[in-house]
């Protein structure tokens, strides 16, 4: 520590000079260049990766010691310990004993797990005899990519390319079943915390969500009548707050007012409590107990542990385990519970007088994140336990039977169990954890491939459990405390909207940290434990009471000291850099935090209205004698999370350092954006929906997926034929790796209107642009069959092509098939062609007597489509099942047509409305006519600036031959851009003189244009194009079939329905309701009323008067249905003409 | 010069728009007193070339209407023939370039043949013929070069063959075109086109037909890389202009066309040099004290044509080309309108 100090001081006199001290801070030159540094070390997703690692090598060892001992029942000297896990290397078992290292690509192709053994020590008894026995296998666990357990992790960028794996990858999701999933970052309250909120019915209440290992648990203090209660889901009533106090031991009421506080206003409103309790005659702690264990809640299943106590016994037991379970609780000493509870009451009482006390449920401190690794670990303990509880039921049922070999447990233990346990979660989302009653679906997704950004965003997503449906706008509207935490522009649009958010550019979320050492360190600092001292001292005027992780430490009389050292220990390296310590005046209280899941992020620390990082530090990082955690190290930059920060003073610039105020600096502003919304150029000069548009489309924009993206044989997959880095990129564009990856071309945009078509955001394109390669685009698609082996030794087969007995060639169906029987690589498929001519033995259950020749139904696996498409390449593999997989990948390559979608980053979106002849488009003096026409009508009520700053921008750039940045909140400036322009001879505003294609005059307006950025969208016309005369109907009511895969109808809506009444078009709505759709010839009786059947009315067993009308099916169908319920609809008719 | 000459001849470039843009010198305008009369068009009509090399040339073109200038660059850019590459045979592809992308770029190719020599292709399934089809070969395969340095790293020195370039298309020629054309007359205009980056393994095998075709079909048949004009500039100061304005007046054109000389009495003087190379980019509208000395206009009938030629014809010759369409296209709607009237 000594050290420490000696080093902040040396630097201080450095900086120290009177005359320096007046001067304006120099800004520090490329301090963004700590932000790819931190990336680096920490790189995108690092938040993913470092909760799996500490689940994989720290908590699931935890769990597992937490869960050692099996014991049975029925043998007192049967035992089974764990004494030691591990995960090992990913493998995949191939057949018996073959077991081989794999790859997430070879499992991506080949619909495999990527998951690695789970592996035990274990020492139990067999018979008599003790045995120790290592490595074995207990169950698999998926490995997340570039963890510490994935083999890609710290492979080079060569390494990586010959398993396959692209380079920019981010890792961080799962693959299950081939399929790669992520498991969503999960937005929740934070735990073992108090929230002072307004109940329902106007008054205040204190709640703490308790959750430990074990248990969870809800318990809160309400003020009701004026009297306080506490209420939990084990108790059927509220209640009284003081009867608790006793049934925990207190029995002295001056014990409990001192606890509460002694102010007179405490007293005042406290006061009806305690003669509550006098009127309920309850003095001692027995009376107590007895009166709480009548309110307990009738159980609804009896358990075989439970009937042995008494009510008093476990209302004992609720109140040191259950209710507050985070407080502990040891030999019933409740001291410490009653303390807590004293200060809920106190919260309550406190924010009844002052209602600014009442806490905020959306603030992000109150919030935590839980990752990947904390759910696993749910999963893990679940599916553990349940495996315990297993073995030792076989245990039970084993070892009273006397069988020759003698009872060995480890041959029991099945590995399927945990495996399939947990990949059946994180395939669907469903997370059920039986302990907690918790069940949660979609916590999983398939993370999307559409384009690299889109990849990459969904990893930084966060997702809350509030109910989406709700309108509710608190936890949707954005928090102030969400600053450089959460990106402020990347939310959904509609009812997601607020609910679902994106992580900025530097967040971190923090991992657990060991309390041993904190609490040590706490105490040594002057913290004193709270069991020896009375209500009196802690609640004095002067002492701050000390929290860890939301449980009572001790009260501090120096709270400001505490502060410092813990700062001081943290910025030294002494303590993890991820503990914050912050004061909370108005609670007087000092809390230490060093659970996992907060959010925080890096600061440059200020010291004497300096900040620490100096030019020669960035110097030295640029020539690479520094990285990241040096800064960490050195004490130059700390985390801070969200709590801390709001308890600092932070200036977003040097010149905005204030001398004994400013504790910290913004290390780079454009970092509080997220990975989505750093694209956009100039984002600071648009409106903000803008960006928001931008940040939802950055994900539909097709270009490249990754460098391994040739390799991929993905159920859908866009490319772009030549994509283009942005001629305006910004630093997040470089840190990202967009530029290397992008999804967009850079266009010559003429903004002016032509032709009409062009109206409502429609695009003109230039024709000969297209003909170059301008928006060509391919379309991926693939193609799954596998061959299976029955129960009853038959397998499925594939024979080749059929041959036409005249011609002796392949039937049409079969043109395409190689000798094999699948589709050779570069042939054309049409619609309805056979891709693999695979058939099936129509017995496949039961066993037949001896092997006989079976018989075959063909079930050929056919393409589907209007438009043909390329088979580009075959695989032929086998899945884990052992039998044959094969996938082909089929390709379509696109030019754009009318009716594609392209977008510019700035949420302009618009299909193409015209493509032109070039001869056509407007030209400028130098020949050059765009490739892109825009209507100005796009821009006035968009506002969208930063579009037009990065045409100008990316025109200047293309002149002097170099990228412009776009960054957010810095950038290049249009005053120089503009200058550039002019040296080069261009118009200072961007605006050109035109001529007119068509007529070849001049434009009467100079023609604002240049490159612009922009992204072809997935959304395209043949996707979606759609027609039909006559086609399939649905079965039941022989109405057309729904739905353009259906190839169904268009439906003649109710509103479009009134339309025609109201027009009295009554021939027109036969036509379309009945003639059109379901139109069905019945007879009818005339006498009966009902249906008759070939000119024949079954009910009056006649045909005199039997006639013939047109129905909907659907009314037929009714008439049917009413008539099998016993209802009789019977029809009057009448003459048409009469 | 009067206003309604000058709204005849020039056009005004204005700080937020262009002054009598629209054309009003067509027979009945109010602009056009007497009918157009040939002797007055040979009086005035004159091209004069300024700049002339194998693949570019500039020439002005006086005495027109925009109309007439407009569709010779029309012509050139969309329906004066080319040859390219129109069919592309895949026999074998294991390269990473999808067979679809490989026919578009190789399209796009220019290549040297006159396509006067040949016809346009009637029947675009029919077999080729030597009067309608060039044809080439494209057979290469990537290996690994078996003399290459231990420690080398470099694809150049690792592999053979990676690279693929346009100088790798082989003419194959049909029938007696060996005889017509000679080999240096055939051929893609550049060696160094990159057509596809190869790996050991990966090979090619392809046939290559190239057609005749014209630009309004496939830009690829487009003779031209563009074909453009420009309006001559005409700048006139107004005032005066001395001193340090006259020097930023300077800067606000491009360079060249306007001179600062010394007046004499040691301060200096702008003065309209030429303005022919003005890029029009009317920086001066920057400067308030400066924008009402100037006045720009650009001469109606004076084109600044520009060709450049993609390199199979020389731009001249393209030029000549798209003259030939347009007389064939004034004579069949000539034909058209005669036979029109006779019918009736």
């Amino acid at each position: 520590m000594g050290k420490l100090t000696n080093r902040g001081r040396a630097d201080v006199y450095e900086e120290y000079d009177a005359r320096k001290l007046g001067e304006p801070i120099k800004p520090v030159e490329d301090k963004w260049k700590l932000v790819p540094s931190f990336l680096k070390v920490k790189g995108l997703v690092k938040q993913h990766v470092d909760s799996f690692n500490y689940f994989v090598n720290v908590d699931i060892k935890k769990i597992v010691q937490a869960n050692e001992k099996v014991l049975s029942d029925v043998s007192p000297t049967f035992y089974l310990k764990y004494t030691n896990v591990y995960v090992g290397k990913p493998n995949v078992e191939e057949g018996f004993d073959t077991i081989k290292f794999t790859t997430p690509h070879e499992c991506r192709l080949r619909d495999l797990n990527y998951s690695a053994p789970i592996i035990v020590d274990v020492e139990y008894t067999r018979g008599t005899q003790r045995v120790v026995k290592k490595d074995v296998i207990i169950g698999r666990m998926p490995i997340m990519l570039r963890s510490s357990h994935c083999v890609l992790t710290g492979k080079s960028e060569h390494e990586l390319a010959k398993m396959n794996e692209c380079p920019h990858d981010p890792g961080g999701y799962f693959v299950v079943r081939g399929q790669e999933r992520v498991i969503l970052i999960q937005e929740q309250l934070s735990r073992n915390r108090m929230i002072v909120e307004d109940d329902r019915k106007g008054g205040i209440q204190c709640q703490v969500t308790s959750s430990t290992h074990d248990k969870k648990s809800r318990t809160n203090i309400i003020a009701k009548n004026g009297k306080y209660y506490m209420k939990h889901n084990t108790f059927q009533d509220d209640l009284p707050i003081v009867i608790v106090f006793k049934a925990m031991g207190m029995v002295s009421d001056q014990e409990i007012v001192q606890m509460i506080g002694t102010e007179e206003e405490v007293l005042e409103r406290f006061a009806p409590s305690l003669e509550e309790c006098l009127k309920n005659n309850i003095f001692t702690q027995l009376q107590a107990l007895k009166f709480l264990g009548a309110k307990l809640r009738q159980k609804r299943f009896f358990s075989a542990a439970s009937k042995a106590k008494s009510p008093m016994d476990e209302v004992r037991e609720l109140l040191a385990t259950t209710i507050l379970a985070h407080v502990p609780v040891k030999s019933f000493n409740f001291k410490l519970k009653a303390t807590y509870m004293a200060l809920m009451i106190r919260r309550v009482i406190q924010a009844q007088k002052n209602s600014k006390l009442v806490d905020d449920r959306d603030y992000y401190g109150n919030k935590r994140l839980e990752l990947a690794g904390s759910l696993l670990s749910l999963m893990f303990e679940d599916l553990f336990k349940r495996f315990n509880f297993e073995l030792k039921t076989i245990a039970d049922k084993n070892i009273p039977k006397i069988k020759a070999a003698q009872f060995d447990i480890v041959l029991h233990m099945r590995q399927d169990q945990i495996a399939n346990g947990l990949a059946h979660a994180i395939s669907t989302g469903n997370w059920t954890i039986k302990r907690f009653k918790m069940e949660r679906q979609g916590v999983t997704q398939v993370l999307s491939r559409l384009s690299y950004i889109s990849a990459l965003g969904m990893m930084t997503r966060v997702n809350s459990q509030f109910e989406k449906s709700r309108k509710v706008s608190g936890p949707r509207s954005l928090q102030p405390s969400q600053w450089g935490m959460l990106c402020p522009s990347d939310t959904p649009e509609g009812e997601a909207c607020g609910l679902v958010k994106n992580l900025a550019l530097m967040t971190h979320i923090t991992t657990e940290v060991e309390e041993g050492p904190i609490v040590r360190l706490a105490y040594n600092v002057g913290v004193e434990d709270v069991s020896l001292l009375g209500g009196d001292e802690i609640n004095g005027p002067q002492v701050y009471m000390v929290f860890l992780n939301g449980n009572i430490l001790g009260v501090c009389r120096d709270y400001v000291r505490l502060v410092r050292v813990f700062r001081m220990m943290r910025r030294g390296g002494y303590i993890s850099g991820f503990i914050s310590i912050y004061p909370q005046h108005q609670h007087s209280c000092v809390y230490i935090s060093s659970d996992g899941g907060r959010l925080c992020r890096p600061y440059i620390i200020v010291e004497n209205g300096r900040p620490l990082v100096h030019q020669r530090h960035i110097d030295e990082l640029v020539q690479g004698l520094r990285n990241f955690e040096d800064f960490l190290n050195d004490g130059l930059i700390e985390y801070l999370d969200v709590n801390e920060e709001n308890d600092s003073y932070i200036a977003l610039t040097e010149d905005q350092i204030e001398l004994n105020v400013t504790t910290h600096l913004e290390i780079e502003a454009f970092t509080l954006l997220g990975v989505c919304a750093g694209l956009v150029p100039y984002p600071h000069h648009n409106q903000s929906p803008r960006n928001t548009y931008q940040c939802a489309m950055g994900k539909q924009a097709m270009g490249t997926i990754g460098y391994n993206q040739r390799n991929r044989i993905d159920t859908l997959l866009y490319n772009l034929v030549y994509p283009q880095a942005p001629m305006v990129k910004s630093r997040t564009i470089e840190l990202t790796n967009f530029d290397k990856l992008p999804a967009g071309q850079n266009a010559t945009v003429a903004v002016m209107s032509y032709s009409g078509y062009d109206i409502e955001d429609a695009l003109i394109l230039n024709k000969a642009s297209i003909d170059r390669g301008y928006g060509r685009c391919l379309v991926y698609r693939n193609s799954k069959c596998t061959m299976k082996r029955y129960a009853n030794q038959t397998f499925d087969r594939i024979l080749g092509p059929l041959v036409d007995a005249d011609t002796k060639k392949p039937i049409w169906r079969h043109d395409i098939l190689d000798v094999d029987g699948i589709a050779a690589p570069g042939e054309m498929v049409q619609d309805r062609q056979t891709l693999v001519n695979k058939s099936m033995p129509t017995v496949s259950a039961s066993r037949p007597k001896e092997p006989v020749q079976p018989e075959y139904r063909d079930v050929p696996v056919s393409y589907k489509g209007t438009v043909p498409s390329y088979i580009e390449k075959v695989m032929v593999s086998s899945n884990t099942e052992e039998s044959f997989l094969i996938k082909l990948l089929l390709r379509q390559t696109r030019r754009p047509e009318i009716g594609d979608k392209f977008s510019s980053r700035h949420g302009q979106k618009g299909v193409t409305g015209l493509i032109v002849e070039q001869e056509d488009m407007p030209f400028n003096d130098k020949g050059i006519c765009p490739d892109m026409i825009m209507n100005p009508h796009g821009f006035p009520s968009r506002m969208t600036v930063g579009k037009l700053i990065e045409l100008l921008a990316g025109k200047a750039g293309l002149m002097e031959g170099k990228f412009h940045y776009g960054t957010a909140f810095g950038g290049s400036k249009v005053k120089d851009v503009c200058e550039e322009l002019v040296k080069h001879g261009f118009n200072y505003q961007g605006k050109d003189f035109f001529y007119s294609g068509i007529t070849g005059e001049p434009l009467q307006a100079y023609i604002y244009s240049g490159p612009v950025y922009y992204q072809k969208l997935k959304h395209m016309v043949q996707d979606k194009m759609h027609a039909r005369s006559r086609g399939p109907r649905a079965v039941l009511t022989r109405q057309p079939t729904e739905g353009r895969s259906r190839e169904g109808g268009l439906r003649l809506g109710e509103m479009e329905r009134d339309c025609l009444i109201g027009y009295g078009a009554s021939m027109m709505l036969v036509e379309r309701l009945m003639v059109s759709s379901d139109a069905f010839q019945v007879d009818v009786c005339n006498i009966c009323g009902l249906l008759a059947y070939s000119g024949w009315c079954h009910s009056c067993q006649s045909s005199a008067s039997v006639s013939t009308i047109n129905i909907p099916y659907a009314c037929k169908l009714l008439f049917q249905e009413l008539q099998s319920m016993n209802i009789v609809p019977r029809l009057t008719l009448t003459n048409y003409c009469e | 010069m009067d206003n309604l000459e000058e709204s005849k001849s020039r056009f005004i470039l204005n700080e937020y728009g262009v002054a009598n843009v629209n054309a009003t010198d067509y027979p009945g305008g109010f602009n056009c007193e007497e009918p157009w009369s040939h002797s007055k068009f040979e009086k005035k009509f004159s091209i004069e070339i300024v700049r002339y090399n194998k693949t570019e040339m500039e020439f002005d073109l006086i005495g027109v209407h925009a109309a007439i200038a407009n569709a010779f660059r029309r012509v050139l850019l969309s329906e004066v023939p080319s040859m390219a590459i129109e069919k592309v045979k895949i026999f074998n592809n294991t390269s990473l370039i999808q067979d679809e992308v490989l026919a578009h770029r190789l399209g796009l190719i220019p290549l040297r043949a006159d396509p006067r020599m040949f016809e346009y292709k009637a029947d675009p399934t029919a077999d080729p013929t030597e009067q309608d089809t060039l044809e080439f070969e494209l057979k290469i395969k990537c290996k690994w070069n078996s003399s290459s340095h231990k420690d080398a790293t470099h694809p150049d020195d690792l592999y053979r063959n990676h690279n693929v370039y346009s100088k790798h298309l082989k003419w194959m020629p049909i029938g007696g075109q060996a005889d017509i054309f000679k080999p240096d007359q055939v051929g893609p205009v550049f060696e160094d086109i990159l057509i596809n980056k190869m790996r050991p393994g990966h090979e090619m095998d392809l046939r290559l037909l190239a057609v005749k075709g014209l630009g309004k079909d496939h830009a690829k048949f487009s003779p031209v890389a563009t074909a453009s004009y420009r309006l001559l500039p005409e700048i006139t100061l107004t005032k005066d202009v001395e001193g340090e304005m006259a020097e930023r007046l300077q800067k606000c054109f491009s360079p060249g066309v306007i001179d600062v000389e010394d007046n004499g009495h040691g301060r200096k003087k702008a003065k309209v040099k030429d303005a022919r190379y003005d890029s029009c980019s009317r920086n001066v509208f920057r400067y308030d004290d400066l924008k009402d000395s100037v006045k720009m206009a650009r001469v109606k009938d004076h084109y600044i044509f520009t060709i450049e030629s993609v390199g199979a014809l020389p731009p001249d010759v393209l030029f000549i080309e798209a003259l030939k369409v347009l007389k064939k296209k004034c004579t069949y709607f000539l034909d058209e309108l005669n036979e029109n009237s006779n019918n009736k």
